[in-house]
């Protein structure tokens, strides 16, 4: 993945988009043709959690190189954690360029190689950075012709452009590399054209399916992580961790701790620390710690959070509205009222957060597993008081993040600790500690209040979110008085969690798809429709109308009214620019409440699709991660301590558990490309809900559905 | 503390000077620098650190390295033959089998040992076989479609 050489001599300067000066990079590249370029607008804000939120830089984010070898490096900031881009990107790339797809080459996530990026999450990746780098790519292209022109003595209309050889078309035989053509120039250029929408009939790799470039290195063991890192005299660290959030440390005792051989006991405050070139023994050591604690407790757990949540000082914003919501309650012949509720969830990525740091002279290195190797950057930099020019962070192949690894908490414990060690040292969270101080889907409460008319026409909506933000709120549905209203912490008021939140794949939008497709499916049941037809009588948003159409089709939908003793469910989604429609069929075991899904389809329109293939395993994986949150993950706990800490307890999905699944990606190559990764697991919890519905009649409102909760609903019915 | 252990690893004949009680998972990746067994749960959960021990698979966060003398133990990096790939590894890249990657060896060592020891399992037994074997990215489809064609190439191969 990382090509470039890691030695760092240069010196350098502090420049406020972090890393180093554009001129810098330059230097370091040596010749070749460089296109600076960055995401337009505020696109590229949109997946970004309130709690990151941060000005774009007014520099260029990224770059694209054209070296004397005719090799392209694109250098981003954007990280590979399984969600393919490292395939996905060069096509895009190869096209724009017409190089061969095994010359473009990846550079990133080094702070000192690659310019600031924000992070990589909100499924951001293609649809706000692939145009842009495109844009860079048809700029580059423009520079080489013009040299080629000048070189072969014909003007540019009459080249064209092979493999990465420039050719005259009267004349075969006059012809140029882009590599000889880059040959000892310099040649700098700042994109400031917005991209436009490419031709598609153009492309030679965009919308063909690749298969991960990184797979040979995975299926051998050659790939690396960060906990694969080794440097001479690294030790590993373990971390003395309280037993709830909130509690402060009162005495410590690891007198028994520095009698394990090779142990060194830190502590810096705190912060308390077992240090051992032998991981084994640096888990023992840590064992032997006695430590004392005091408990400042929130009085609220796992039953009781929602009621806190309705409870807690909030501010009220709406966030959408439209017609009034009087005159949609006179106009509504039947009203329904429902409260829904989600739990907090756990990432659970099966690398945990690992980080390795190096102090070298007065420069630390930190490798981290984080999506946000440049945030980690600017934490370091405020953490350890070195200027940021001596702050380096790389990220290696990422374990998997889902959001989880926006958060960079090893990499400040691993370079302080090196820092005060003076030795290299491995921070690899135990699992125990990766649910500890994972930062948490966040739980939330929906109420809605809605009306239809006689018709079975949608006439009111009057919908309320609390803590789980805005994403996916869209009412999508066409209802003349509507309103959308978003209940979050006050200012100044106490924290309503025990402990931290922070995005989960698709942040919360499975809670607002949740509650608004329950919503629906209820009005449909209590009109008599067909689920389908309803939803598609009430629909004015051509995009999903034909994302149902698509999935019925492939899914081979009979209408019939819930519940139809079937065990069918419909639900629909948007998120990152994508949409998504899916239907489901499910067995419910009546004695015991199990839900087995027999089979999950999906239609997604994501614009123009980049790896088909690539983006059909992202929706395989939503659709498989969603079963977890529908059917079994629920995070237990009270006050701040968190009761599950690891397999035995937090159940996520299984072989066993995995439904057929069939997916369409609807054709839209005139079209932007939209974001991949997380859209297809928003609805998963609806869609399932709404099956458990239609075989039962039995209607639950609270995730996730556990044989627990389907025997209690079907005792109502 | 430190003793003689001999084992096979990888086909050779292994001596090494060793703490015999470290878990055989991180004196794989620290003693042999063999990272590609990674570190997932440390209880024997997740599957992400499975080796094959005399053909079996085991979890080798599970037991001590003082336990494999005089014992065969595979890693991922051994299961190659020289550059040709385990066909376990190549349906895994045929069938895009993996996402992240990171449970992907534990799955391939879990997979190569189901097969040895099952060489035609129906659906169900692959899914049985790999139950606890863990992947929170969601390439589960794939990497049963993975067994089943490494299953034929395998038997072909006899």
């Amino acid at each position: 993945m990382k090509k470039v050489a890691t030695e760092n001599k240069r010196e350098t300067t502090s420049s406020k988009s972090g890393g180093m000066p554009r001129r810098d990079f330059f230097k370091l590249l040596g010749s070749g043709i460089i296109i600076f370029f960055r995401p337009w607008g505020a696109i590229d804000l949109l997946g970004l959690p309130a709690e990151q939120a941060r000005t774009l830089p007014k520099d260029y984010n990224a770059f694209l190189q054209i070296a004397e070898d005719g090799t392209v490096n694109c250098f981003t900031g954007k990280i590979e954690m399984g969600q393919g881009i490292i395939t996905s990107l060069p096509q895009m790339m190869a096209d724009e360029l017409n190089v061969p797809l095994e010359k473009v080459k990846m550079i990133m996530g080094d702070t000192d190689l690659c310019p600031w990026d924000g992070g990589t999450w909100g499924s951001m990746t293609t649809r706000g950075f692939g145009p842009n780098m495109r844009a860079a790519a048809a700029e580059a292209r423009g520079v080489l012709l013009d040299l080629a022109s000048k070189q072969l003595g014909v003007p540019v209309s009459q080249l064209e452009v092979k493999e990465g050889i420039v050719v005259d078309t009267m004349n075969a035989k006059n012809s140029v590399s882009y590599g000889q053509l880059t040959k000892g120039k310099k040649i700098e250029k700042f994109l400031d054209v917005k991209p436009s929408v490419e031709d598609y009939t153009k492309f030679t790799y965009v919308g063909k399916s690749y298969k991960h470039s990184d797979a040979n290195l995975k299926v051998t063991g050659a790939a690396k992580y960060t906990g694969d890192m080794k440097l001479p005299g690294m030790v590993y660290a373990r971390i003395l961790r309280p037993p709830s959030h909130g509690a402060k440390l009162t005495s410590v005792d690891y007198s028994a701790a520095e009698k394990i051989a090779g142990t060194k006991v830190i502590r810096d405050g705190d912060l308390v620390a077992v240090l051992n070139e032998n991981h084994d023994r640096a888990d023992e050591a840590i064992a032997k710690i006695k430590a004392e604690y005091s408990f400042d407790e929130m009085p609220v757990n796992d039953k009781t959070i929602f009621d806190w949540m309705l409870k807690a000082d909030s501010r009220a914003n709406v966030v959408r509205t439209k017609g009034d919501l009087e005159a949609g309650r006179q106009l509504s012949e039947k009203i329904f009222e429902s409260e829904f509720h989600d739990p907090y969830l756990a990432h659970v990525p099966m690398e945990t957060h690992s980080a390795l740091a190096q102090l070298e002279g007065d420069k630390m290195t930190v490798w981290a597993a984080t999506q946000t190797p440049y945030p980690l950057q600017d934490a370091l930099v405020r953490e350890l008081g070195f200027p940021l020019e001596k702050v380096r962070v790389i990220v290696p192949f990422v374990g998997g993040g889902f959001g989880g690894k926006s958060a960079y908490q090893q990499g400040i414990e691993a370079a302080k600790l090196a820092k005060l060690s003076g030795k290299p040292v491995m921070v690899i969270w135990t699992r125990d500690e990766e649910f500890f101080y994972d930062n948490f889907h966040s739980a939330a409460v929906v109420k809605i209040k809605s009306g239809i008319d006689k018709e079975g026409m949608i006439k009111l909506w009057d919908y309320h979110v609390y803590y789980a933000g805005t994403r996916g709120s869209e009412t999508i549905y066409d209802v003349p008085n509507a309103t959308t209203t978003d209940y979050s912490r006050n200012k100044n008021a106490p924290p309503v969690h025990p402990f931290s939140t922070g995005p989960w794949r698709a942040p919360n939008n499975s809670t607002n798809c949740f509650a608004r497709e329950v919503q629906i499916d209820i009005m449909a049941s209590a009109a008599g429709i067909d689920p389908l037809e309803f939803r598609l009588k009430n629909l004015k948003d051509e995009k999903m109308i034909a994302c149902l159409k698509a999935v019925a089709e492939k899914f081979g939908y009979v209408a019939g009214k819930a519940p139809s003793g079937r065990g069918i469910g419909i639900a629909v989604g948007t998120d990152a620019g994508t949409w998504v429609a899916h239907m489901a069929e499910v067995k419910v075991d009546k004695k015991t409440g199990k839900v087995e899904v027999v089979r999950i389809a999906c239609a997604q329109d994501m614009g123009l699709c980049v790896n088909p293939e690539g983006s059909t395993i992202q929706m395989e994986g939503c659709i498989t991660m969603g079963l977890g949150y529908t059917l079994a993950e629920e995070l237990f706990f009270e006050g701040g301590n968190i009761q599950d800490r690891g397999f035995d307890t937090y159940q996520i999905p299984k072989f066993s558990w995995l439904p057929k699944i069939e997916t369409v990606i609807l054709d839209r190559k005139d079209k932007a490309p939209q974001g991949g990764g997380e859209p297809a697991i928003v609805a998963i919890g609806a869609v399932v809900a709404n099956a458990i519905f239609d075989a039962t009649g039995a209607r639950l409102y609270r995730m996730p559905m556990t044989p627990a909760r389907v025997l209690e609903a079907l005792k109502k019915v | 503390m430190e003793e003689k252990i001999t084992f096979q690893l990888n086909g050779k004949k292994t001596e090494a000077m060793i703490d015999p009680t470290q878990t055989l998972l991180w004196a794989l990746r620290d003693h042999f620098g063999l990272t590609g067994t990674k570190f997932g749960c440390g209880m024997g959960f997740c599957g992400t650190c499975t080796v094959l021990i005399n053909n079996e698979p085991v979890r080798s966060c599970q037991l001590s390295v003082g336990e494999v003398a005089g014992k065969k133990v595979v890693t991922i990096e051994g299961l190659a033959n020289k550059d040709k790939l385990h066909p376990v590894q190549k349906a895994f890249i045929e069938h895009d089998a993996l996402q992240c990657g990171f449970c992907t060896p534990g799955m391939i060592m879990n997979a190569t040992g189901l097969l040895l020891k099952n060489p035609s399992p129906t659906e169900k037994e692959i899914k049985d076989g790999m139950e606890n074997n863990l992947c929170r990215c969601g390439a589960h489809v794939r990497i049963i479609q993975a067994v089943q064609t490494a299953s034929k190439e395998m038997k072909g191969g006899k």
